[in-house]
Protein backbone atom coordinates (compact mmCIF):
# COMPACT_ATOMS: atom_id res chain seq x y z
CA UNK A 1 0.00 0.00 0.00
CA UNK A 2 1.32 3.58 -1.05
CA UNK A 3 1.17 6.28 1.18
CA UNK A 4 3.29 9.46 -0.37
CA UNK A 5 5.00 11.22 2.40
CA UNK A 6 3.86 14.54 1.19
CA UNK A 7 0.04 14.19 1.22
CA UNK A 8 -2.33 14.47 4.11
CA UNK A 9 -4.77 11.77 5.10
CA UNK A 10 -8.28 11.07 6.77
CA UNK A 11 -9.56 8.25 8.93
CA UNK A 12 -12.05 7.84 6.36
CA UNK A 13 -9.46 7.42 3.48
CA UNK A 14 -9.60 10.40 1.86
CA UNK A 15 -5.97 11.89 0.72
CA UNK A 16 -5.68 16.18 1.05
CA UNK A 17 -2.90 17.75 -0.84
CA UNK A 18 -2.29 21.19 0.24
CA UNK A 19 -1.81 23.46 -3.08
CA UNK A 20 -1.64 26.53 -0.47
CA UNK A 21 -2.41 27.49 2.89
CA UNK A 22 -5.90 27.31 2.14
CA UNK A 23 -6.27 25.37 -1.58
CA UNK A 24 -6.57 21.20 -1.59
CA UNK A 25 -6.80 18.80 -3.61
CA UNK A 26 -9.16 15.52 -2.06
CA UNK A 27 -8.84 11.57 -3.43
CA UNK A 28 -9.29 8.83 -2.42
CA UNK A 29 -6.11 6.43 -0.79
CA UNK A 30 -4.40 3.11 -2.37
CA UNK A 31 -5.84 1.58 0.96
CA UNK A 32 -9.76 2.55 -0.12
CA UNK A 33 -9.06 1.78 -3.38
CA UNK A 34 -7.86 -1.65 -3.25
CA UNK A 35 -10.99 -1.74 -0.26
CA UNK A 36 -13.21 -0.66 -2.81
CA UNK A 37 -12.53 -2.92 -5.56
CA UNK A 38 -13.28 -2.04 -9.06
CA UNK A 39 -14.36 1.55 -9.20
CA UNK A 40 -17.30 1.62 -12.27
CA UNK A 41 -19.16 5.58 -11.47
CA UNK A 42 -18.13 8.68 -9.72
CA UNK A 43 -20.38 11.17 -8.46
CA UNK A 44 -18.72 14.34 -8.37
CA UNK A 45 -19.83 17.02 -6.01
CA UNK A 46 -20.94 20.42 -7.65
CA UNK A 47 -18.55 23.21 -8.10
CA UNK A 48 -19.19 25.80 -5.26
CA UNK A 49 -20.45 23.33 -3.12
CA UNK A 50 -20.17 23.30 0.77
CA UNK A 51 -17.41 20.88 1.54
CA UNK A 52 -18.15 20.42 5.76
CA UNK A 53 -15.50 17.82 7.29
CA UNK A 54 -16.66 14.22 7.91
CA UNK A 55 -19.55 14.84 6.06
CA UNK A 56 -20.65 13.13 2.73
CA UNK A 57 -19.63 15.20 -0.48
CA UNK A 58 -20.01 12.65 -3.23
CA UNK A 59 -20.08 8.88 -3.88
CA UNK A 60 -18.05 6.17 -5.98
CA UNK A 61 -19.44 2.65 -6.92
CA UNK A 62 -17.74 -0.53 -7.44
CA UNK A 63 -18.91 -2.92 -9.39
CA UNK A 64 -20.95 -4.52 -6.18
CA UNK A 65 -21.77 -1.54 -3.85
CA UNK A 66 -21.67 2.32 -3.73
CA UNK A 67 -19.18 4.02 -1.17
CA UNK A 68 -19.52 7.73 0.47
CA UNK A 69 -17.09 10.39 0.20
CA UNK A 70 -16.08 11.67 3.44
CA UNK A 71 -14.94 16.16 3.12
CA UNK A 72 -11.77 15.93 5.10
CA UNK A 73 -11.58 19.70 6.01
CA UNK A 74 -14.02 22.11 5.86
CA UNK A 75 -13.70 24.16 2.06
CA UNK A 76 -15.79 25.27 -0.84
CA UNK A 77 -15.46 23.10 -4.09
CA UNK A 78 -13.46 25.16 -7.16
CA UNK A 79 -13.12 22.50 -9.66
CA UNK A 80 -14.25 18.80 -9.91
CA UNK A 81 -12.25 16.28 -11.95
CA UNK A 82 -14.55 15.36 -14.51
CA UNK A 83 -11.89 13.34 -16.49
CA UNK A 84 -13.08 10.88 -13.71
CA UNK A 85 -16.65 10.30 -15.08
CA UNK A 86 -15.39 8.64 -18.26
CA UNK A 87 -12.27 6.76 -16.89
CA UNK A 88 -13.45 6.36 -12.84
CA UNK A 89 -10.37 2.94 -13.11
CA UNK A 90 -7.82 5.78 -12.94
CA UNK A 91 -9.13 5.88 -9.06
CA UNK A 92 -7.75 1.96 -9.14
CA UNK A 93 -4.92 2.55 -11.21
CA UNK A 94 -3.53 6.02 -9.82
CA UNK A 95 -5.18 6.62 -6.37
CA UNK A 96 -2.72 10.08 -6.01
CA UNK A 97 -2.89 11.21 -9.34
CA UNK A 98 -6.73 10.83 -9.99
CA UNK A 99 -8.23 13.65 -7.68
CA UNK A 100 -11.73 13.91 -7.10
CA UNK A 101 -12.64 17.44 -6.20
CA UNK A 102 -10.46 20.81 -5.36
CA UNK A 103 -10.95 22.95 -2.71
CA UNK A 104 -10.70 26.64 -1.53
CA UNK A 105 -11.15 28.33 1.98
CA UNK A 106 -9.82 25.35 3.16
CA UNK A 107 -9.81 24.89 7.13
CA UNK A 108 -10.18 22.76 10.36
CA UNK A 109 -7.03 20.53 8.63
CA UNK A 110 -5.22 20.23 12.05
CA UNK A 111 -5.85 16.64 13.28
CA UNK A 112 -5.28 15.01 9.29
CA UNK A 113 -2.93 12.36 9.66
CA UNK A 114 0.47 11.92 8.58
CA UNK A 115 1.70 9.05 5.95
CA UNK A 116 3.43 7.14 9.04
CA UNK A 117 -0.08 7.64 11.27
CA UNK A 118 -2.21 7.11 7.95
CA UNK A 119 -0.42 3.61 7.38
CA UNK A 120 -0.55 2.88 11.22
CA UNK A 121 -4.57 3.45 11.51
CA UNK A 122 -4.99 1.31 7.76
CA UNK A 123 -3.19 -1.36 9.77
CA UNK A 124 -5.04 -1.32 12.65
CA UNK A 125 -8.17 -1.35 10.73
CA UNK A 126 -6.79 -4.69 8.86
CA UNK A 127 -7.01 -6.27 12.47
CA UNK B 1 -21.84 -21.42 12.12
CA UNK B 2 -19.68 -20.66 9.17
CA UNK B 3 -18.89 -23.54 7.06
CA UNK B 4 -15.78 -23.90 4.86
CA UNK B 5 -15.18 -25.63 1.24
CA UNK B 6 -13.04 -28.36 0.72
CA UNK B 7 -11.17 -25.42 -1.16
CA UNK B 8 -11.22 -22.42 1.53
CA UNK B 9 -7.36 -22.71 2.13
CA UNK B 10 -6.57 -22.16 -1.86
CA UNK B 11 -8.70 -19.22 -1.48
CA UNK B 12 -6.98 -17.92 1.57
CA UNK B 13 -3.48 -18.98 -0.07
CA UNK B 14 -4.37 -17.14 -4.01
CA UNK B 15 -5.00 -13.88 -1.64
CA UNK B 16 -9.32 -14.41 -2.05
CA UNK B 17 -10.78 -11.46 -0.29
CA UNK B 18 -13.25 -14.34 2.17
CA UNK B 19 -16.96 -13.23 3.24
CA UNK B 20 -19.52 -14.76 4.88
CA UNK B 21 -22.14 -16.21 2.28
CA UNK B 22 -25.34 -18.51 2.92
CA UNK B 23 -23.41 -19.85 5.88
CA UNK B 24 -20.01 -20.58 3.60
CA UNK B 25 -16.50 -18.29 4.07
CA UNK B 26 -16.62 -17.98 0.06
CA UNK B 27 -13.98 -15.58 -2.26
CA UNK B 28 -16.15 -12.83 -3.31
CA UNK B 29 -13.35 -11.69 -5.53
CA UNK B 30 -9.07 -12.45 -5.63
CA UNK B 31 -6.51 -9.82 -6.60
CA UNK B 32 -7.92 -9.86 -10.13
CA UNK B 33 -10.71 -8.06 -9.14
CA UNK B 34 -14.42 -8.18 -10.29
CA UNK B 35 -13.70 -6.59 -13.89
CA UNK B 36 -11.15 -8.81 -15.11
CA UNK B 37 -12.40 -12.45 -13.61
CA UNK B 38 -15.70 -11.50 -15.43
CA UNK B 39 -14.06 -10.78 -18.32
CA UNK B 40 -12.04 -13.76 -18.51
CA UNK B 41 -14.97 -15.59 -18.63
CA UNK B 42 -16.68 -14.01 -21.50
CA UNK B 43 -13.19 -13.98 -23.25
CA UNK B 44 -11.00 -17.33 -22.08
CA UNK B 45 -12.05 -19.21 -19.00
CA UNK B 46 -12.78 -18.54 -15.71
CA UNK B 47 -12.58 -21.04 -12.38
CA UNK B 48 -15.32 -21.15 -9.45
CA UNK B 49 -15.37 -23.42 -6.17
CA UNK B 50 -19.36 -23.29 -6.03
CA UNK B 51 -18.89 -26.20 -3.64
CA UNK B 52 -21.26 -24.28 -1.47
CA UNK B 53 -24.49 -25.71 -3.21
CA UNK B 54 -26.27 -28.38 -2.26
CA UNK B 55 -27.39 -31.62 -3.23
CA UNK B 56 -29.47 -34.09 -3.01
CA UNK B 57 -31.08 -38.06 -5.02
CA UNK B 58 -33.97 -39.16 -5.07
CA UNK B 59 -34.16 -42.71 -6.34
CA UNK B 60 -36.72 -45.47 -6.93
CA UNK B 61 -39.86 -46.76 -8.76
CA UNK B 62 -41.26 -43.35 -7.67
CA UNK B 63 -38.60 -41.17 -7.78
CA UNK B 64 -39.92 -39.50 -10.85
CA UNK B 65 -43.68 -39.14 -9.48
CA UNK B 66 -42.13 -36.44 -6.61
CA UNK B 67 -40.31 -34.68 -8.49
CA UNK B 68 -42.89 -34.10 -10.85
CA UNK B 69 -45.55 -33.25 -8.10
CA UNK B 70 -42.99 -31.63 -6.10
CA UNK B 71 -41.26 -29.43 -9.09
CA UNK B 72 -43.24 -27.21 -11.70
CA UNK B 73 -40.86 -28.80 -14.63
CA UNK B 74 -42.13 -32.09 -16.17
CA UNK B 75 -39.17 -34.82 -15.99
CA UNK B 76 -40.99 -37.21 -17.90
CA UNK B 77 -39.05 -37.17 -20.77
CA UNK B 78 -35.73 -36.27 -19.50
CA UNK B 79 -32.72 -38.54 -20.94
CA UNK B 80 -30.53 -40.62 -18.48
CA UNK B 81 -27.41 -37.86 -18.86
CA UNK B 82 -29.41 -35.05 -19.49
CA UNK B 83 -30.27 -32.06 -17.37
CA UNK B 84 -33.41 -29.80 -16.56
CA UNK B 85 -34.06 -26.55 -14.77
CA UNK B 86 -37.31 -26.37 -12.32
CA UNK B 87 -39.09 -24.19 -9.51
CA UNK B 88 -40.06 -25.66 -6.53
CA UNK B 89 -42.82 -23.64 -5.21
CA UNK B 90 -45.38 -23.59 -1.92
CA UNK B 91 -48.97 -24.37 -2.24
CA UNK B 92 -49.47 -20.40 -2.94
CA UNK B 93 -47.21 -20.41 -5.72
CA UNK B 94 -44.33 -18.82 -3.93
CA UNK B 95 -40.81 -20.04 -4.81
CA UNK B 96 -39.12 -22.58 -2.16
CA UNK B 97 -35.94 -22.27 -4.47
CA UNK B 98 -35.28 -22.80 -8.26
CA UNK B 99 -32.59 -25.85 -9.13
CA UNK B 100 -31.59 -28.46 -12.02
CA UNK B 101 -32.08 -31.90 -11.97
CA UNK B 102 -29.80 -34.44 -13.33
CA UNK B 103 -31.66 -37.76 -14.19
CA UNK B 104 -28.55 -40.44 -13.48
CA UNK B 105 -31.22 -43.34 -14.29
CA UNK B 106 -34.35 -44.50 -15.00
CA UNK B 107 -35.29 -44.18 -11.30
CA UNK B 108 -32.03 -42.36 -9.72
CA UNK B 109 -31.89 -38.07 -9.91
CA UNK B 110 -29.33 -35.86 -8.70
CA UNK B 111 -30.70 -32.78 -7.65
CA UNK B 112 -28.49 -29.82 -7.20
CA UNK B 113 -29.93 -26.39 -5.17
CA UNK B 114 -29.60 -22.88 -3.85
CA UNK B 115 -26.82 -22.87 -0.76
CA UNK B 116 -28.50 -20.23 1.22
CA UNK B 117 -32.13 -23.11 0.64
CA UNK B 118 -30.64 -26.12 1.19
CA UNK B 119 -31.71 -26.96 5.06
CA UNK B 120 -35.61 -25.23 3.66
CA UNK B 121 -35.45 -27.41 0.77
CA UNK B 122 -34.57 -30.67 2.37
CA UNK B 123 -37.33 -30.44 5.02
CA UNK B 124 -39.81 -29.09 2.19
CA UNK B 125 -38.53 -32.23 0.10
CA UNK B 126 -38.95 -34.50 2.84
CA UNK B 127 -42.07 -33.45 4.17
CA UNK B 128 -43.93 -34.11 1.00
CA UNK B 129 -42.49 -37.63 -0.68
CA UNK B 130 -44.83 -40.25 -1.33
CA UNK B 131 -44.32 -43.49 -2.44
CA UNK B 132 -41.22 -45.48 -3.37
CA UNK B 133 -38.88 -43.19 -3.26
CA UNK B 134 -35.24 -42.95 -1.31
CA UNK B 135 -34.70 -39.48 -0.68
CA UNK B 136 -31.27 -38.40 0.51
CA UNK B 137 -29.34 -35.34 1.03
CA UNK B 138 -25.54 -35.80 -0.21
CA UNK B 139 -24.03 -32.05 -0.07
CA UNK B 140 -21.51 -33.54 2.23
CA UNK B 141 -20.58 -36.05 -0.50
CA UNK B 142 -19.56 -33.44 -2.98
CA UNK B 143 -17.76 -30.15 -3.67
CA UNK B 144 -18.36 -28.79 -6.94
CA UNK B 145 -16.37 -26.65 -9.25
CA UNK B 146 -17.15 -24.42 -12.60
CA UNK B 147 -14.87 -24.00 -15.18
CA UNK B 148 -16.72 -21.66 -17.39
CA UNK B 149 -15.71 -19.55 -20.66
CA UNK B 150 -15.02 -19.87 -24.03
CA UNK B 151 -11.78 -21.96 -23.45
CA UNK B 152 -12.99 -24.23 -21.16
CA UNK B 153 -13.26 -27.21 -23.34
CA UNK B 154 -9.97 -27.03 -24.74
CA UNK B 155 -8.51 -27.13 -21.30
CA UNK B 156 -10.64 -30.02 -19.97
CA UNK B 157 -10.40 -32.12 -23.16
CA UNK B 158 -6.66 -33.20 -22.45
CA UNK B 159 -7.62 -35.01 -19.15
CA UNK B 160 -11.67 -36.42 -19.94
CA UNK B 161 -14.20 -36.40 -23.08
CA UNK B 162 -16.40 -33.98 -22.76
CA UNK B 163 -20.74 -33.83 -22.39
CA UNK B 164 -21.33 -32.46 -25.83
CA UNK B 165 -24.49 -31.25 -25.58
CA UNK B 166 -25.64 -27.97 -23.05
CA UNK B 167 -27.68 -29.43 -20.30
CA UNK B 168 -25.80 -32.64 -20.51
CA UNK B 169 -23.47 -34.43 -18.10
CA UNK B 170 -21.62 -37.88 -17.95
CA UNK B 171 -19.74 -39.85 -14.98
CA UNK B 172 -16.31 -39.79 -15.96
CA UNK B 173 -13.23 -39.55 -14.23
CA UNK B 174 -10.67 -35.94 -14.68
CA UNK B 175 -6.81 -37.01 -13.79
CA UNK B 176 -7.69 -39.93 -11.84
CA UNK B 177 -10.58 -38.49 -10.07
CA UNK B 178 -14.07 -39.69 -10.02
CA UNK B 179 -16.48 -36.69 -11.09
CA UNK B 180 -20.26 -35.97 -12.38
CA UNK B 181 -18.92 -33.46 -15.30
CA UNK B 182 -22.17 -31.43 -16.64
CA UNK B 183 -21.80 -28.61 -19.34
CA UNK B 184 -23.55 -26.48 -17.48
CA UNK B 185 -23.59 -23.18 -15.23
CA UNK B 186 -24.50 -19.52 -13.98
CA UNK B 187 -22.55 -17.16 -16.35
CA UNK B 188 -24.48 -17.37 -19.52
CA UNK B 189 -21.54 -18.73 -21.47
CA UNK B 190 -20.48 -21.88 -22.51
CA UNK B 191 -18.71 -23.78 -19.56
CA UNK B 192 -19.09 -26.90 -17.10
CA UNK B 193 -19.62 -28.02 -13.84
CA UNK B 194 -17.64 -31.01 -11.87
CA UNK B 195 -18.82 -32.94 -8.81
CA UNK B 196 -16.13 -34.35 -7.38
CA UNK B 197 -15.14 -35.81 -3.60
CA UNK B 198 -14.43 -33.55 -1.22
CA UNK B 199 -11.23 -34.98 -0.91
CA UNK B 200 -10.11 -34.52 -4.62
CA UNK B 201 -11.29 -30.91 -4.98
CA UNK B 202 -7.84 -29.34 -3.81
CA UNK B 203 -5.90 -31.55 -6.46
CA UNK B 204 -7.99 -30.82 -9.38
CA UNK B 205 -8.69 -26.97 -8.72
CA UNK B 206 -5.22 -26.70 -8.27
CA UNK B 207 -4.36 -28.81 -11.90
CA UNK B 208 -6.98 -27.10 -13.89
CA UNK B 209 -5.31 -23.49 -12.69
CA UNK B 210 -1.67 -24.76 -14.18
CA UNK B 211 -3.66 -23.97 -17.14
CA UNK B 212 -2.37 -19.93 -18.11
CA UNK B 213 -5.91 -19.42 -19.27
CA UNK B 214 -7.26 -19.44 -16.59
CA UNK B 215 -7.79 -17.63 -13.51
CA UNK B 216 -9.73 -18.06 -10.49
CA UNK B 217 -12.81 -16.26 -9.86
CA UNK B 218 -15.27 -15.06 -6.98
CA UNK B 219 -18.90 -14.54 -5.94
CA UNK B 220 -18.19 -10.80 -7.47
CA UNK B 221 -18.14 -12.00 -10.69
CA UNK B 222 -20.68 -15.07 -10.57
CA UNK B 223 -23.51 -12.16 -9.70
CA UNK B 224 -22.18 -10.18 -12.34
CA UNK B 225 -22.30 -12.80 -14.69
CA UNK B 226 -25.43 -13.93 -14.16
CA UNK B 227 -27.19 -11.00 -14.14
CA UNK B 228 -25.56 -10.15 -17.23
CA UNK B 229 -27.05 -13.12 -18.46
CA UNK B 230 -30.07 -12.21 -17.33
CA UNK B 231 -30.19 -15.44 -15.00
CA UNK B 232 -32.62 -15.11 -12.10
CA UNK B 233 -31.24 -15.34 -8.75
CA UNK B 234 -33.33 -16.71 -5.82
CA UNK B 235 -33.92 -13.89 -3.12
CA UNK B 236 -33.73 -11.52 -5.48
CA UNK B 237 -35.77 -11.75 -8.82
CA UNK B 238 -37.79 -14.78 -7.14
CA UNK B 239 -38.58 -15.66 -3.44
CA UNK B 240 -41.75 -16.92 -1.23
CA UNK B 241 -43.93 -14.10 -2.33
CA UNK B 242 -43.11 -13.95 -6.39
CA UNK B 243 -44.72 -17.24 -8.26
CA UNK B 244 -41.94 -18.60 -11.48
CA UNK B 245 -44.51 -17.50 -14.19
CA UNK B 246 -44.38 -13.66 -12.42
CA UNK B 247 -40.37 -13.60 -12.83
CA UNK B 248 -40.30 -14.78 -16.36
CA UNK B 249 -39.26 -18.88 -15.77
CA UNK B 250 -42.68 -19.87 -17.99
CA UNK B 251 -39.83 -22.34 -20.05
CA UNK B 252 -39.99 -24.16 -16.71
CA UNK B 253 -43.71 -24.44 -15.38
CA UNK B 254 -45.97 -27.08 -17.38
CA UNK B 255 -49.17 -26.20 -16.65
CA UNK B 256 -50.25 -28.78 -18.09
CA UNK B 257 -49.76 -31.21 -15.16
CA UNK B 258 -50.34 -31.45 -11.17
CA UNK B 259 -47.79 -29.92 -9.27
CA UNK B 260 -47.71 -28.26 -5.33
CA UNK B 261 -48.65 -24.62 -6.26
CA UNK B 262 -49.96 -24.70 -9.52
CA UNK B 263 -54.14 -23.46 -9.01
CA UNK B 264 -52.21 -20.65 -6.94
CA UNK B 265 -49.41 -19.68 -10.11
CA UNK B 266 -52.28 -20.14 -12.53
CA UNK B 267 -54.80 -17.44 -10.56
CA UNK B 268 -52.09 -14.70 -10.05
CA UNK B 269 -49.87 -13.04 -12.73
CA UNK B 270 -50.06 -9.41 -11.70
CA UNK B 271 -45.96 -8.59 -11.79
CA UNK B 272 -43.65 -9.23 -14.42
CA UNK B 273 -39.86 -9.10 -14.90
CA UNK B 274 -38.16 -6.61 -17.29
CA UNK B 275 -34.94 -5.24 -18.19
CA UNK B 276 -33.86 -2.27 -17.37
CA UNK B 277 -30.54 -0.13 -19.44
CA UNK B 278 -29.56 2.90 -17.26
CA UNK B 279 -29.36 5.66 -19.54
CA UNK B 280 -28.61 7.92 -17.25
CA UNK B 281 -25.54 9.10 -15.02
CA UNK B 282 -26.28 6.41 -11.76
CA UNK B 283 -26.03 2.43 -11.14
CA UNK B 284 -29.35 1.10 -10.23
CA UNK B 285 -29.07 -1.75 -7.13
CA UNK B 286 -31.97 -3.98 -5.89
CA UNK B 287 -34.65 -2.66 -4.48
CA UNK B 288 -34.85 0.63 -5.98
CA UNK B 289 -38.32 2.04 -7.42
CA UNK B 290 -39.33 2.07 -10.82
CA UNK B 291 -41.57 4.88 -12.10
CA UNK B 292 -42.80 5.21 -15.56
CA UNK B 293 -44.01 8.84 -16.10
CA UNK B 294 -43.70 9.71 -12.16
CA UNK B 295 -46.14 6.24 -11.56
CA UNK B 296 -44.24 3.88 -9.43
CA UNK B 297 -44.88 0.66 -11.55
CA UNK B 298 -42.69 -1.78 -9.06
CA UNK B 299 -38.94 -2.23 -8.02
CA UNK B 300 -35.90 -3.40 -8.90
CA UNK B 301 -34.52 -6.74 -8.28
CA UNK B 302 -30.84 -6.45 -9.04
CA UNK B 303 -28.77 -4.10 -10.54
CA UNK B 304 -25.05 -3.61 -11.30
CA UNK B 305 -22.13 -2.72 -13.97
CA UNK B 306 -22.42 -5.04 -16.12
CA UNK B 307 -18.05 -5.27 -17.37
CA UNK B 308 -18.96 -6.70 -20.82
CA UNK B 309 -21.50 -4.73 -21.81
CA UNK B 310 -19.90 -2.06 -20.12
CA UNK B 311 -22.98 -0.12 -18.97
CA UNK B 312 -25.54 -0.33 -15.91
CA UNK B 313 -28.09 -2.41 -16.13
CA UNK B 314 -31.06 -3.78 -13.75
CA UNK B 315 -33.68 -6.96 -13.66
CA UNK B 316 -37.13 -5.22 -12.05
CA UNK B 317 -40.61 -6.72 -11.64
CA UNK B 318 -43.22 -4.53 -12.25
CA UNK B 319 -47.09 -4.34 -13.28
CA UNK B 320 -47.02 -4.67 -16.91
CA UNK B 321 -44.83 -6.20 -19.70
CA UNK B 322 -43.17 -3.07 -20.99
CA UNK B 323 -42.36 -3.09 -24.75
CA UNK B 324 -38.36 -2.14 -25.24
CA UNK B 325 -37.49 0.70 -25.67
CA UNK B 326 -39.77 2.03 -22.60
CA UNK B 327 -38.67 5.06 -21.19
CA UNK B 328 -38.56 4.74 -17.35
CA UNK B 329 -36.74 6.43 -14.15
CA UNK B 330 -35.35 4.48 -11.18
CA UNK B 331 -34.78 6.04 -7.51
CA UNK B 332 -31.22 5.31 -7.16
CA UNK B 333 -30.49 6.90 -3.11
CA UNK B 334 -33.01 9.60 -3.67
CA UNK B 335 -32.06 10.33 -7.44
CA UNK B 336 -34.22 9.86 -10.58
CA UNK B 337 -32.30 8.47 -13.19
CA UNK B 338 -32.76 7.48 -16.30
CA UNK B 339 -33.07 4.32 -18.34
CA UNK B 340 -35.03 2.27 -20.77
CA UNK B 341 -36.70 -1.18 -20.87
CA UNK B 342 -34.60 -3.43 -22.83
CA UNK B 343 -35.13 -7.10 -23.91
CA UNK B 344 -33.77 -9.92 -21.95
CA UNK B 345 -31.17 -11.30 -21.64
CA UNK B 346 -28.94 -8.64 -21.73
CA UNK B 347 -25.95 -10.80 -23.11
CA UNK B 348 -26.18 -13.68 -24.98
CA UNK B 349 -23.35 -15.75 -26.15
CA UNK B 350 -22.91 -16.47 -29.95
CA UNK B 351 -23.68 -19.60 -31.17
Amino acid sequence: MKTPVELKYSKTHEWVRFISDTEAEVGLTDYAQNALGDLVFVNLPEVDAEAVKEETICDVESVKAVSDVYAPVNGTVSEVNEELLDAPEKINSDPYGAWLFRLTDVSDCDDLLDADAYAAFCESEEN
Amino acid sequence: MTFKTPLYEEHVALDGRIVDFAGYFMPVQYPTGVIKEHMAVREKAGLFDVSHMGEVTFKGRDALANLNRILTNDYTNLKVGRVRYGVMCYEDGGCVDDLIVYRRGEDDFFVVVNASNRFKDVEWMKAHLEGDVKFEDVSDQYAEIALQGPLSGEILSPYTELPEKYYSFIDTEILGKKVILSQTGYTGEYGFEIYCAPEDAVYLWREILKDERVIPCGLGARDTLRLEASMPLYGHEMDETISPLETGLDFGVKMNKDFIGRDAIAARKNRHRIGIRMTGRGIAREHNDVYLDGRLIGHTTSGTHCPYLKGAYAMALVDEAYEPGTKVEVDVRGRRIEGEVTKLPFYKKEK
